[in-house]
């Protein structure tokens, strides 16, 4: 089994990500995470989709999902040629004797603190899994009080978009 | 100035612009503005059914007698949910059908309110697609869009489900022009490099076999396969839904593969060296166990939905297109080979697949305590109504032998229930392909479980001057249920009997339906019943022919086991490798 991130254009209508994650449990593959937001184009909304899977069943996932009729378009970015992107607010223990150190492992992962109080902060961070994972690993010993992840987004590195000229608004007809 | 009218105006006038011709369907509390101006359209003709279920399958019947797109209707929750299983049904084996649904109102929707079912969530996964409309100017669209969608590419399903307040509001009437769904845009048009590499293979290769499935019927793609078939000397299987796709009487049909399918088309499969798969999935009822399905065979699938393509057998060669389409460029690129010098060379492989057919031919044992053989029944039926016919089957023993006894020369005159295994779709689907095609004599042939699931459809029938025949292959049990029963559960029956030689009495149950029953229990009477039959067109008939219920279905190949461990006959095992 190995990792893959799935970027997904769809229309933006009622039901499509239901429509994506029956999908998904229904032909038995297990998503990961799934992010789902507005792209440059109004009315396209994409979704980033990670699933843990070997290469002959994301292939046949892929079609499956191409063949919705609100699915316009599907791209496996490649991890190495992506950025990819989670977000995570954690509230962790922080009374006056250790609040410096919490800080200080804040700053060193460039995470920020967002709220503050007698007993606790509430860091926000962003970055790759890895990153993340790390900093979760540094915090523990605090005590985390309160966990939310983001599912991941991502996108490709360099010049070109996957919402090619044929999904613009320009070259649909009316 | 644009015309205002309903949205129920506007939906029966999308369906009088989508072609539709006739609808099956029953009324309900959601649906109710729709059938008042339903009243009135001068082009659609609306046939009130018993039980929504009977409207799917008739739909169904309808489109798959007439390649044309299938209509049901039916109100909000249970009348919705009734349509759920023949909408499986049309799912799995292709069939082209929109099914109109009542909703509630759009400000009830998610209150549990009366007869509320989210009918749409409930069939995502078993249709093409499906809509809810709560604007009534969507409605033309809507529908445009769902015959569009059901009847090309790879068909299917389609529902439109639409609240009631969007039917009664007024709205003015727009049918879209073109058609542009930038997510749906099926491939119709082969690669010519894979249609060049496949033929490089078929020319090359020594067992090579057509495994024709039902996407061929679908693309009416018959005369390109008997040609393709002829110019090779190619040996042809054609799958459970694609009987009559090649004829039955031609010398390089090999019959039918998969489960109870022909020795000569199971070892044929086997033995190959490249499968020449056209529209067909390489169903588990037809590989058997998939690791020892076909083990020497190289792959040409071709396809519509390329989906189907190497998801339950890697495709060396896939090619996504029509097969029609497919079909014809294939015959020129063969046709190019053998001007080249290079044809194919099967003529050893071609007198194996002969010896094997003439070896184990599909056969039965009469029973010998004189009651009635069900085969014998459905081989004499096919004969004298003949390949003109249209044959509709239920699930079960029943069905398996009409694909094997009643011999199709013409696609679209074999309709069932292939990929869902419904019971009780012979009747209602007789119905919708009688309606389709009036001049085609319709035979159900149905079990005594199938018939009794949807039998009510025959006041329909009567009441409608749809003279549909039954053919009832009545041997009182479950039968196939009773035959796994026999084979792999030490012959202890458990609920497959069905009693159904004493209750109902189906000649009074036809009389009751005023239809006309007729009975035959001896194998002297058959013919003579069977043309009694055929001569009675003023009302539906039914014959109740009292069988035997120990004749069992073979060859079989026993579920989850190999192909290989194909029996011809209980304990039998054919030799194929068997050298002259």
């Amino acid at each position: 089994m190995s990792r893959h991130t799935l970027s997904v254009l769809v229309e933006d209508q009622p039901g499509v990500l239901a429509r994506i994650s029956a999908l998904f449990s229904r032909r038995g593959f297990n998503i990961d995470s799934l992010a789902v937001g507005p792209t440059e184009i109004s009315g396209i909304s994409r979704m980033t989709i990670v699933v843990n899977v070997e290469e002959l069943p994301l292939e046949q996932v892929t079609k499956q999902l191409n063949k919705l009729v609100n699915v316009l378009k599907i791209v496996e970015l490649d991890q190495e040629a992506a950025v990819q992107r989670e977000l995570l607010l954690v509230k962790v223990k922080a009374d006056i004797e250790t609040r410096t150190h919490v800080i200080e492992t804040v700053e060193l992962f460039r995470a920020k603190v967002v709220d503050v109080a007698v007993d606790t902060v509430t860091i926000e961070a962003t970055g790759s899994r890895h990153k993340l994972e790390a900093l979760l690993r540094m915090l523990e010993p605090f005590g985390v009080k309160e966990l939310v992840q983001s599912g991941m987004v991502a996108v490709g590195r360099g010049s070109r978009s996957i919402s090619d000229r044929s999904l613009r608004p320009a070259d649909r007809p009316a | 100035m644009t015309e205002t009218i309903t949205g129920a105006q506007s939906l029966v006038r999308s369906l009088e612009h989508a072609g539709v011709e006739v609808v099956f369907g029953i009324p309900g509390g959601a649906i109710l503005p729709a059938y008042d101006p339903l009243m009135d359209s001068p082009t659609v003709r609306h046939i009130l059914v018993r039980h929504e279920q009977g409207a799917g399958h008739a739909a169904e019947g309808y489109a798959q007698a007439t390649g044309r797109v299938g209509v049901c209707m039916a109100t909000s929750g249970p009348g919705a949910t009734n349509l759920v299983t023949p909408i499986a049904d049309a799912y799995m084996d292709s069939v082209p059908m929109v099914a109109i649904t009542g909703q509630v109102p759009s400000a009830a929707i998610g209150t549990d309110a009366f007869q509320e079912a989210d009918i749409r969530g409930i069939t995502m996964p078993i249709t093409k697609h499906n809509f809810l409309i709560t604007n009534p100017a969507e409605i033309p669209r809507a529908v445009a869009e769902a015959f569009h969608i059901a009847g090309t590419g790879r068909p299917g399903p389609v529902l439109v489900d639409i609240a009631k307040d969007a039917l009664q509001a007024m709205t003015t009437f727009d049918w879209p022009t073109h058609i542009d769904l930038p997510g749906y845009r099926p491939v119709t048009r082969p690669h010519a490099k894979q249609v060049r590499e496949a033929a490089r293979m078929i020319v090359e290769a020594k067992r090579p076999v057509l495994y024709v499935g039902g996407g061929v019927i679908k693309s009416h793609a018959d005369l390109e396969l008997l040609r393709l078939a002829e110019l090779t000397g190619i040996p042809v299987t054609t799958t459970l839904m694609a009987r009559g796709a090649f004829p039955d009487s031609h010398p390089l049909h090999l019959g039918m593969p998969g489960m109870h399918g022909s020795v000569a088309a199971v070892g044929a499969l086997q033995k190959s060296d490249l499968l020449i798969t056209l529209g067909a999935r390489f169903d588990d009822r037809v590989t058997g166990r998939l690791d020892s399905f076909a083990p020497e065979a190289k792959v040409i699938h071709a396809d519509i939905d390329p989906a189907e393509i190497s998801k339950n057998r890697y495709a060396d060669v896939p090619i996504v297109g029509d097969a029609r389409e497919v079909i014809a460029d294939l015959i020129v690129a063969i046709a190019a080979e053998h001007e080249a010098g290079h044809a194919g060379d099967y003529a050893e492989w071609v007198a194996l697949l002969d010896h094997m057919k003439a070896t184990y031919p599909l056969g039965y044992d009469v029973p010998t305590d004189g009651t009635l053989s069900p085969q014998y029944v459905i081989e004499r039926l096919g004969l004298i109504a003949g390949p003109e016919a249209i044959y509709a089957a239920g699930v079960g023993q029943h069905q398996m032998w009409a694909a094997q006894f009643v011999k199709y020369e013409i696609p679209g005159t074999w309709l069932n229930s292939g990929g869902a295994g419904t019971m009780g779709y012979a009747v209602p689907a007789a119905m919708g392909a009688k309606v389709g095609r009036p001049d085609a004599t319709v035979w159900a042939i149905d079990g005594d479980g199938c018939f009794q699931m949807t039998n009510q459809e025959l006041a329909t029938c009567a009441i409608n001057d749809i003279p549909i025949k039954v053919a009832l292959i009545n041997n009182s049990s479950l039968g196939m249920v009773r035959q796994w029963q026999t084979l792999f559960y030490e012959s202890r029956y458990s609920n497959t009997d069905l009693h159904s030689h004493r209750i109902p009495d189906f000649v009074k149950l036809a009389d009751a339906y005023a239809c006309h029953g007729l009975r035959c229990e001896s194998p002297d009477d058959v013919d003579a019943t069977i043309e009694k039959a055929m001569g009675m067109n003023d009302a539906p008939v039914v014959i109740d022919f009292v069988v035997n219920k120990d004749a069992m279905v073979w060859p079989m190949v026993a579920a989850g086991t190999s192909n290989d461990d194909i029996k011809h006959a209980r304990d039998l095992a054919p030799h194929w490798d068997r050298e002259e």
